[in-house]
């Protein structure tokens, strides 16, 4: 943790200089925390072991850190352009915040989530029609085989023009790519129960339709969980790509944009705050999952 | 006995004497100690009645395979069966017909003479596997019968009665997978019997049960027996299971499944399991399946 401090010594001075030494402010910050953390968990003592366990990888990124600012800010050895200072970077991010997490984060939020949840319930609609009927199977199994492995971003050309705005045919493009995974998973998840479950279900009363909600899905559900999961992804690339090319706003435009002036220090920034998004959407997800699957516990390993 | 009023008219058809013992009305449980339940208490008694009934299934090289051959059997209301005979021949094949699970390729089953055409919660089966549904605990499966019939509001109260019933009352909370085989196979007896059917089909029901938890199993089902008027029809491969438990034996062989004979069981409840009689019993029945010359068991004489 010491190591973060040595930080504030030497400047190259090749770079242009961020206003204000947010690097300096940030390590401070954190040495601050280090230094009063048995303090603020005085009472907590599991929380603060748990903490404890992580300390090894925390030294490791501030070393990593170090190095960077060294190989940047000190020493120079990196070519300037495209490897700003840490200290510029997080200056983007405090300077930019509103303009980076309220417009262009909220507006690739709202494409995203718009997105993800009509290609969810689409592929959980597609995929239980075509577990529980022939008919469905019949003609929606090679509709899905045909259509589905095409990467949803070479429609683009195409969703372009087809569509009256560009904001309902990114989102049309995000549901594609999460309909796909979700309505395979789901349908092999279906058929895949055991028909003992079926046959248990209707020895004791249950008609078709609470079969299909009472037995069929809850059955299906870790494999529906594993094809929302690979949608989740799919979405997020089908995202960055749909405002690079087509939305002309939110967060992968930015890093688009940005990259077009050559302002490095702002592509990292907006790298920083989809990598924080993302990891915590992906850990958003996999809470709901756990609670949904508590079943699962001790049988399978995530 | 009652068993006859409640039995369709005999058509007099395919019915083949061949069976011998089992054909027509069935040997009555002849001096059977207690009274077996009047029928006609309520709307139906639970009579079971099979003519003719075959059932083959097809052989992956397109043949068909028959996997029982013209069994005829009445079952009186409230009476307690048991099927024995060799792996294969068929058991849990004809519980499957009477649980409507199977249809017969030919002849027909009756209960209370309305030919059974389906699944139904008249009808509870307990597989020879537990099947508990693994995404829902013990209270949820012991719950899923009167859910599925949409009686939820009226017979909540009895999930934990019946969890009691099974000494299963403290692990309600539990999911399946952390049971062991014998309280998982006492979970599935319990969500049969919460739909209060008016037979009960049990294939193997004791089967992963230690000799001690089994013996009170057997009292515990023949008292299940007692206050709630069911009909039971149980496989089992314990020949002393068999002559403590029912009115009436009825022994199958292989190749194709067939009833081979029928055994009353005379003695009056409750059974003690060492008397010379028993003993007698138990030596006719193991001779019988000797001489189909197919049971694994040792066939020791007394
Ligand atoms: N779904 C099926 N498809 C094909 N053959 C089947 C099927 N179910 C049962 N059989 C055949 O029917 C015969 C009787 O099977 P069944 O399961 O009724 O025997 P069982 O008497 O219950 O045997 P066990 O004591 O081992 O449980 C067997 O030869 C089996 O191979
Ligand atoms: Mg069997």
């Amino acid at each position: 943790m010491a190591l973060a401090v040595q930080l504030l010594w030497p400047d190259s001075g090749k770079h242009p200089p961020a206003d204000k030494p947010y690097c300096a402010y940030a390590l401070g910050i954190c040495l601050v925390f280090f230094l009063l953390r048995p303090l603020i968990f005085l009472g907590r003592a599991e929380t603060l072991a748990r903490l404890r366990e992580k300390d090894l990888f925390t030294a490791a990124a501030f070393l990593l850190l170090a190095l960077l600012d060294i190989g940047t800010a000190k020493a120079t050895v990196l070519p300037t352009l495209f490897f700003p200072t840490p200290d510029r970077v997080l200056s983007v991010l405090a300077e930019d915040f509103r303009y980076l997490i309220i417009d262009c984060l909220g507006s690739s939020a709202k494409l995203l989530l718009a997105g993800f949840f009509s290609g969810a319930l689409a592929g959980l609609a597609t995929g239980i029609f075509i577990g529980f009927s022939k008919n469905a199977a019949y003609w929606l199994n090679p509709l899905i085989k045909f259509l589905g492995p095409i990467p949803p971003t070479a429609w683009i050309p195409i969703v372009l023009v087809a569509f009256p705005t560009t904001w309902t045919g990114a989102v049309f493009l995000i549901a594609l790519s999460v309909w796909f995974p979700t309505s395979v998973m789901t349908s092999s998840g279906i058929l895949n129960v055991q028909n003992a479950y079926f046959e248990v279900s209707s020895t004791l009363g249950a008609r078709r339709v609470y079969q299909v909600f009472m037995v069929g899905i809850p059955a299906a559900m870790p494999l529906i969980f594993t094809g929302l999961f690979s949608g989740a992804c799919a979405s997020f690339l089908t995202l960055m790509t749909a405002e690079m090319i087509g939305v002309k706003n939110g967060i992968g435009w930015y890093i688009h944009w940005q990259r077009q002036m050559l302002s490095y220090a702002n592509v990292y920034a907006g790298l920083i705050v989809i990598a924080i998004t993302f990891y915590s959407l992906i850990t958003l997800f996999f809470r709901v999952r756990d609670r949904v699957l508590v079943w699962q516990k001790g049988m399978i390993k995530w | 006995m009652t068993q006859e009023s409640q039995a369709p008219p005999e058509a007099g058809g395919p019915a083949s004497p061949a069976a011998g013992p089992a054909a027509g009305g069935g040997a009555p449980p002849a001096g059977a100690g207690p009274p077996i339940p009047a029928a006609g208490a309520g709307a139906g008694s639970g009579a079971i009645e099979i003519r003719g009934a075959s059932k083959s299934f097809p052989h992956p090289d397109g043949s068909e395979v028959p996997a029982l051959s013209r069994v005829n059997l009445s079952v009186g209301a409230g009476e307690f069966i048991t099927l024995i005979g060799p792996s294969g021949c068929g058991k849990s094949t004809l519980l499957r017909l009477i649980a409507g699970l199977e249809r017969a390729t030919s002849g027909s089953l009756f209960l209370d003479g309305r030919p059974i055409e389906g699944p139904g919660a008249e009808r509870g089966l307990v597989f020879q596997n537990p099947y508990l549904f693994p995404w829902l605990n013990i209270h949820g499966n012991v719950a899923f019968g009167i859910k599925a019939r949409r009686r939820w509001r009226e017979e909540k109260g009895l999930v934990g009665q019946y969890l009691e019933l099974v000494g299963l009352g403290r692990f309600g909370k539990v999911f399946p997978h952390h049971l062991s085989g014998g309280m998982a196979q006492r979970a599935s007896l319990a969500r049969a019997l919460i739909n209060r059917p008016l037979v009960l089909l049990l294939d193997e029901p004791l089967g992963a049960l230690d000799a001690f938890t089994r013996m009170n199993m057997q009292d515990e089902i023949l008292r299940i027996r007692e206050e709630k008027r069911v009909t039971m029809i149980m496989v089992t491969h314990d020949v002393d299971e068999a002559i403590y438990l029912s009115d009436r034996i009825v022994v199958m062989t292989a190749g194709p499944g067939r009833v081979e004979t029928v055994i009353p069981v005379p003695f009056a409840r409750p059974r003690a399991r060492n008397i010379p009689d028993f003993l007698r019993l138990r030596g006719k029945i193991l001779e019988i399946l000797n001489f189909a010359g197919r049971l694994e068991e040792p066939a020791y004489q007394i």
